[in-house]
């Protein structure tokens, strides 16, 4: 791949909405994904393989559970700060960024806010510094967008519980040493517990071939009679609220990395207008190029606002689920049709890794589709605003 | 080992330049200012030294308040304390003799910073403070490694090195290679708020120079190439269009 030259656009001038220590933490994460993300991004995404050697890093400038109390290992820091982590982080990838979503939002969190004070010091501080990585199975084959009709169950065993079932599509799941899973009890009531590697019974066969966030490693999580000790019943929460509170932090920050994919995309389509000639003039000069490029500044620079406002709100623990929703569909969808847009841009050149434009296109089709799909997004705000549920 | 950092406050390389109409001032709205990235290399080989043989690490910035984020980043990356001198720096003599002033019997082994500031490029600083402290000076190093009070460096000159040694207390200017700058981590920028950033004033020094004018270099003319064996061609163009013959 060829020399990252990114230079983030922020039109509004927006960086002056933030803190001196949020740009600190940007910067170091922008520079930490310059030196460390793409130099490699292309080959790993190429081969299919999760680049393991980048957990170290990752934990180091504070992917993995920021705002998670320093006590318990984490940054202590607040939801801007780690919703800018993110977007850098997509801004190299939306597979690395993927990893530290999922680390963050569905496994540090459900541990901190719904876990024992036992649980929060056995696996927060290793998961924090990357030791042991994590996964969060929610999803099943026949149960995607309608999780709540999950048929992955509990049993009561005495002092454990007997888990039977088969998650899917689980990010991280092939080398996770942890896995916070969400199963229904005799009762039928959705339960989390921690499943660790090594139990008798549970496995996690990879998922190949994707096309798309090959730098992630996704996979099942099979679940054949394992005996989980109920000390790792997460006792906090019970219902689907569990998973969905997990979702609406993981929603949150994939709302600002889809502005770091979409901002590569139009770096990159602006650099290569400026420098490709057609017809003795660079194509930048085109009125149908400067469309594209005007369109994708206008959009960007929206989406930076929305998500600043959403990240305020957040801190001040009024975000509602509904407009964490609205966020995340919204960037999601700007950022993969800048991302088409940008190719064309480039013409042949945007089909090649040479260019990291196709990469985050085929990202942005799982980003669009996980941690609720576009349209469910969409029934989100359309029962929020009419009271009507169009779900069912 | 108490070594003493000098950074400058320059604007971020991708910068696009302008000045204000009379072009005697640089405009620095919406400009991104970072840490110098040669004393960048200074300061992370001084924490190196740190790291492995003990000691503090002091930055030093003759400058105005607005530079307190890029002194932050300094703690954040691993420097033990700060010190703001308050003033503009304006101009090399004024900067050089706030710098003595500070270190002057602070008992520092080693001071070190960056061979220029990639926005005026001076390249005086190390000397100047060398000349007004009354210690070596040692400028452009490549590498600098620390045995007891005895430092070897490498020098850059032209078409080749030169091996010096030292004792403390000296000064050295870093250039390329001698340290990989690093990134600051997270528990870096957390350790840095609560560091100690102390802010004194300036002693009364008078500049030595003043700036006139800014201007910014002639854009690139457009390039013709001319076939090797077609020398008529060059001559002609050389007579008539660049007329320089
Ligand atoms: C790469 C990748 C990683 C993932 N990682 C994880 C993970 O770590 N953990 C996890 O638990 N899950 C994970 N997922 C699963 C992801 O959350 C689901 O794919 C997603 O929720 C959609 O479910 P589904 O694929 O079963 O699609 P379906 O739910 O079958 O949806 C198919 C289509 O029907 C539409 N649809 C569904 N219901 C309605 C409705 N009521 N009205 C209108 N349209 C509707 C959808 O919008 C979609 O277009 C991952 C998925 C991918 C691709």
């Amino acid at each position: 791949m060829a020399t990252d030259r990114f230079i983030a656009p922020d039109y509004y001038l927006l960086d002056e909405l933030l803190t001196e220590e949020h740009k600190l933490i940007r910067d170091s994460a922008r520079a930490w994904v310059k030196k460390e993300v793409s130099p490699i991004i292309e080959d790993a995404c190429q081969k299919a393989e999760f680049p393991k050697h980048l957990i170290k890093g990752l934990a180091e400038v504070g992917a993995f559970g920021p705002y998670i109390p320093v006590e318990y290992g984490g940054g202590g820091l607040d939801q801007i700060s780690y919703g800018l982590i993110m977007q850098e982080l997509e801004r190299g990838d939306s597979g690395i960024r993927s990893t530290a979503s999922v680390q963050s939002s569905l496994v540090m969190y459900p541990i901190y806010t719904y876990g024992s004070e036992e649980q929060r010091k056995k696996f927060l501080p290793k998961l924090a510094s990357g030791e042991w990585m994590g996964c969060f199975g929610l999803t099943e084959p026949d149960h995607g967008s309608n999780p709540g009709g999950m048929v992955t169950n509990i049993k009561d065993d005495g002092d454990h519980v007997i888990l039977n079932g088969a998650k899917m599509w689980i990010s991280n799941s092939p080398f996770a040493q942890v896995a916070v899973v969400w199963a229904k009890d005799e009762e039928g009531v959705i339960r989390g517990l921690i499943v660790e590697r090594g139990m008798e019974g549970f496995t996690t066969p990879e998922t190949h071939n994707k096309w798309s966030l090959r730098a992630s490693a996704t996979g099942e999580l099979v679940f054949d009679n394992v005996r989980v000790p109920k000390e790792n019943i997460l006792p906090n929460v019970k219902g689907l609220k569990g998973p969905l509170g997990c979702l609406n932090s993981a929603r949150f920050g994939i709302s600002w990395g889809a502005i770091g994919a979409a901002m590569d995309c139009y770096d990159s389509a602006l650099r290569y207008s400026k420098e490709r000639q057609q017809f003795g003039r660079p194509i930048g000069g085109f009125q149908l190029q400067q469309k594209k490029l005007a369109e994708m500044i206008t959009e960007i620079t929206k989406a930076q606002l929305l998500t600043w406002r959403l990240g305020v709100l957040k801190n001040e623990n009024r975000a509602t689920p509904a407009q964490i929703s609205m966020a995340k569909r919204n960037n999601v969808n700007m950022a993969l049709e800048i991302a088409r847009e940008a190719r064309q841009i480039h013409g042949g050149m945007g089909i090649t890794g040479e260019y990291p434009i196709m990469r985050h296109m085929m990202n942005l089709e799982s980003v669009i589709t996980y941690e609720g799909t576009h349209d469910i997004h969409l029934l989100i705000t359309g029962m929020d605003v009419t009271g009507e549920n169009a779900f069912t | 080992m108490k070594i003493l950092v000098c950074i400058s406050n320059v604007p971020d390389t991708t910068t696009k330049i302008t000045f204000n109409s009379e072009q005697t001032e640089f405009n620095t709205s919406g400009v991104q200012f970072v840490i110098n990235p040669y004393d960048e290399i200074a300061l992370t080989r001084a924490i190196e030294i740190t790291e492995k043989d003990g000691g503090t690490v002091t930055v030093l910035h003759v400058g105005e308040a607005s530079a307190d984020p890029t002194i932050r980043k300094a703690l954040a990356m691993g420097a033990h304390d700060a010190i703001r001198v308050n003033a503009a720096p304006r101009d090399a003599w004024f900067v050089a003799n706030q710098i003595s002033n500070v270190a002057n019997g602070a008992g520092y082994d080693l001071i070190l910073m960056g061979r220029e500031s990639i926005d005026h490029n001076g390249s005086q600083m190390a000397a100047l403070v060398g000349e007004l402290m009354n210690i070596p000076s040692i400028s452009i190093c490549k590498s600098l490694t620390l045995e007891g009070n005895k430092a070897t460096v490498d020098r850059e000159i032209e078409g080749g090195k030169e091996v010096a040694i030292v004792e403390t207390p000296f000064i050295a200017s870093a250039s390329e290679g001698m340290a990989e700058p690093r990134i600051p981590n997270m528990r870096g920028i957390m350790s840095a708020r609560t560091k100690p950033l102390n802010v004194v004033e300036a002693v009364a020094v008078d500049t030595l120079s003043e700036i006139i004018s800014y201007d910014t270099p002639k854009g690139r003319g457009q390039v013709t190439l001319v076939e090797a064996d077609n020398t008529d061609k060059l001559v002609e163009l050389l007579h008539t269009e660049a007329k320089v013959i």
